[in-house]
């Protein structure tokens, strides 16, 4: 198929506005108030060593922590003062989305104009500044109309190199919530749809070379006092922000809020959701990406609406068991559990996604292995790859401990590359999804686990509080409760890694309501 | 009876680096109205210290300093540097500034109209012979070393000052510019009835340009009077200082005829 006529670039261009609009402004705050915070402070700490050590090194340590890890840990930092503003103050604040992606990014922001304030104010020479003070100007009237204006060229470039980073790492905000045109990317990343990838990669490119190119145009401006190429400049990005309000303010900021975690099935079933919503007469916007850290808080917090999440997965990492119980009664359980939270468990979709190990057949039948137990006396001449989180969940902590398992090496993989891993003999076991298709697809086998050291995953759809008695919204998807098995959702999930025009979540969601539509 | 001293230092001291180094030692020092004073000396000598004390771009540690029959002490800095003159060394131009805009800051700082401002500069210009239209609107990079330094001058008089201080204005100049410059300028002192205090390490450049020149070593006043009571001084540093020019003027006496086409 021709690249450019693929329809997911017609897809992708539909959600650029939503995208594009959201990161404009995300990235917008972030620099105004990362601006507003370092160059009173580069300006105060101009004639203090000590101020000005401390902080260019603060900034420093910061520049070093990965963006995607700055912007995860403000996730949790604001939940925590949020609910310190409740009981103190008695009102809280969405810890979700826009606002902690703002101060992670003003954060991320501010090395590049502290380091670059400080050192063109250095570079100011002292026969000038003391031909300021000579003339009979006040320490005001020298930093205003003399150091500003000439470190101004030194300055505006690390407020450019700062507004690139900040356009650059705001892509990595939508985990924690906030839309921005890293959905593009992530979802792509999940789904195998390099178009999307490509997409949000491109735009966030142009994007950036064209704030730049407009700052570069005030910068220019300034320094030639020409008001016309300042305004010009100025305009532009008033332009651009204005441009993005508006499709963004157009939409009804009342409508129903369907969230996904990283990874296919999520996509699928999340566009599934929004789509029965809005055959319900409901208004539903996707908020896709969220980090399995952030999305139950988000429920909980009424940050969105209705999400699917998995048994075995709330059970153990967000309650925090142990112990495992069989199907029906962790189920009874957990409903209850979450009903304290006022959370309702509407119901299950019908099957499982379970952690499983998984190995190529053929590699399988020749090393005798069947079950998990059967691995125990090999895995010592073996290697394991699992998902980023699997090594550090309960679940393997409880498998090394049922079976006694000791792998030569253990790996952390991109889920949908394992597959392809463990088939081409890259690793030898996999730690995959049991609803996953490519398991169908590249012939690999499921281990028994005889021992049940993994807890049941049934697939579970979780309303917010806020949600918890409207009818409406229960009856558009009480259609999917128990309908979607794990053949239909293998397939979907195998349609959905396809790579191609009709492999995108909503395509596939299409399709997978139809398959149950004709049950 | 003599006019009271317009500049008038009294046993000033000033130390830098908590005592360590003495930049000015117990000087006492008076320019009468409308004289030229010279302070000449070698680097380290204090003399640009000197100068500084009298528009408190340096405060005093000991003795008093007094500008117009007012104690700088009890002066407003800003305001004493707005009403005293300053021609730094090589000009001390803002770069991101026109010639106009540099030689009307201070009047701006003292917040004259800009019609008064612009009128001023133009009036300026002509007082250190740039043209008007030529130069306004340059930037100090576009011009000479001679050409920033007449800047430097008209920028220095522009608020209308009774006095004038020069840190050694036209050290950085080729000879015949340095010439000119100072020719203009002493006749720019007299034509306005200035008070000028200049510091230069060239006692040639002194003697030609200044009514009374001291002398400064090590933070000290050497000697200080016109240049025939400098002669009669019978310090050896002032002697040695005073052979240079003496030399120079024989041998320029010596070598070049007296009734030459120059």
């Amino acid at each position: 198929m021709n690249l450019l006529s693929d329809p997911r670039w017609n897809e992708a261009l539909a959600h650029l506005p939503d995208y594009l609009g959201n990161h404009v402004r995300v990235s917008v705050a972030a620099l105004a108030l990362g601006l507003a915070v370092s160059l009173p402070l580069a300006i105060a700490s101009r004639n203090q060593p000590v101020l000005r050590v401390a902080l260019l090194g603060l900034a420093s340590i910061v520049q070093t922590v990965p963006g995607l890890a700055l912007l995860a840990l403000f996730y949790p930092l604001l939940l925590a003062l949020a609910a310190l503003s409740l009981a103190w103050f008695g009102f809280g604040f969405s810890a979700f989305g826009f606002l902690p992606a703002v101060l992670a990014l003003a954060l991320y922001s501010m090395l590049p104009v502290l380091r670059n304030t400080i050192t063109g104010l250095q570079g100011v020479d002292a026969a000038i500044l003391e031909a300021a003070q000579g003339v009979g100007m006040t320490p005001r009237q020298s930093l205003f109309s003399v150091e500003l204006p000439l470190a101004l060229p030194v300055m505006m470039a690390g407020i450019r190199t700062s507004a690139v980073w900040v356009i650059g790492t705001a892509t990595l905000s939508t985990p924690i919530g906030q839309t921005s045109l890293g959905n593009y990317i992530f979802a792509g990343l999940q789904t195998q749809n390099w178009v999307f990838v490509l997409f949000g990669c491109l735009s966030a490119a142009v994007l950036a070379l064209a704030v730049d190119q407009l700052l570069a145009l005030i910068e220019d401006g300034i320094r030639d006092r020409s008001r016309l190429r300042t305004a010009f400049g100025g305009i532009g990005i008033a332009a651009l922000v204005a441009a993005t309000l508006v499709p963004t303010m157009a939409r009804s900021s009342s409508s129903y809020i369907v969230g996904a975690k990283t990874f296919t099935e999520q996509y699928v079933l999340s566009a599934l959701i929004a789509e029965r919503l809005r055959a319900g007469g409901l208004l539903a916007t996707s908020r896709e990406g969220l980090g399995s850290n952030v999305i139950f808080d988000a429920l909980a917090s009424g940050d969105i609406d209705v999400y699917v999440d998995y048994s075995g997965t709330l059970w153990a990492n967000q309650f925090h068991h142990t112990d495992i119980k069989p199907r029906e009664e962790l189920l009874g359980d957990l409903k209850s559990t979450l009903a304290k939270h006022n959370i309702t468990l509407l119901g299950e979709l019908g099957f499982e996604n379970a952690y499983a190990l998984v190995m190529p057949r053929r590699r399988a039948a020749q090393l005798g292995i069947r079950t998990i137990a059967d691995l125990t006396s090999r895995a010592a001449t073996l290697s394991i790859a699992g998902d980023y989180e699997f090594f550090s969940r309960p679940e393997w902590a409880g498998l090394q401990k049922a079976y006694g398992l000791a792998f030569r090496t253990q790996r952390q993989m991109q889920p949908d590359f394992m597959y392809a891993a463990v088939a081409s003999g890259e690793v030898d076991v996999i730690a995959g999804y049991t609803s996953d298709g490519l398991i169908a697809k590249y012939d690999l086998v499921v281990l028994d686990d005889t021992k049940h050291a993994i807890p049941p995953y049934d697939a579970i759809v979780l309303l917010a509080p806020k949600r918890a008695s409207d009818q409406v919204l229960r009856e558009a998807l009480q259609p999917l409760l128990g309908k979607i098995d794990i053949s239909a959702m293998r397939e979907a999930n195998l349609r959905a890694a396809g790579g191609d025009g009709a492999s995108s979540p909503d395509a596939v969601a299409r399709w997978l309501w139809e398959k149950i539509g004709k049950q | 009876m003599p006019t009271a001293p317009l500049i008038a230092y009294a046993n000033v001291a000033k130390t830098f680096d908590g005592g360590r180094v003495v930049a000015v030692d117990d000087v006492s020092l008076e320019v009468a109205e409308g004289e030229f004073l010279a302070v000449v000396g070698g680097s380290g000598s204090g003399k640009t210290t000197l100068l500084r004390l009298a528009n408190r771009l340096i405060e005093a540690d000991r003795g008093s300093i007094t500008v117009e029959g007012e104690d700088v002490r009890r002066a407003d800095p800003i305001g004493l540097r707005r009403r005293i003159g300053y021609v730094f060394q090589s000009g001390g131009l803002f770069p991101h500034m026109s010639v106009a805009g540099n030689i009307g800051v201070t009047p701006k700082l003292l917040g004259w109209s800009s019609e008064k401002i612009l009128a001023r500069v133009d009036e300026l210009l002509d007082l250190v012979r740039l043209d008007r239209a030529h130069y306004r609107d340059r930037l100090p990079h576009e011009l000479s070393g001679g050409q920033r330094q007449r800047i430097g001058v008209a920028r220095a008089l522009a608020a209308k000052p009774r006095i004038v201080l020069m840190d050694e204005p036209f050290g950085a100049l080729d000879p015949l510019t340095r010439d000119a410059l100072g020719d203009d300028y002493r006749s720019l002192h007299r034509k306005l009835g200035l008070t000028t205090v200049m510091i230069t390490h060239d006692m040639t450049e002194a003697i030609l340009l200044a009514d009374r020149v001291a002398v400064m070593r090590g933070g000290k006043l050497l000697a200080q009077g016109t240049p025939a009571e400098l002669s009669a001084s019978g310090d050896d540093y002032v002697g040695e200082l005073l052979r240079t020019p003496r030399r120079q003027a024989e041998r320029l006496g010596a070598l070049l005829p007296r009734d030459g086409a120059a």
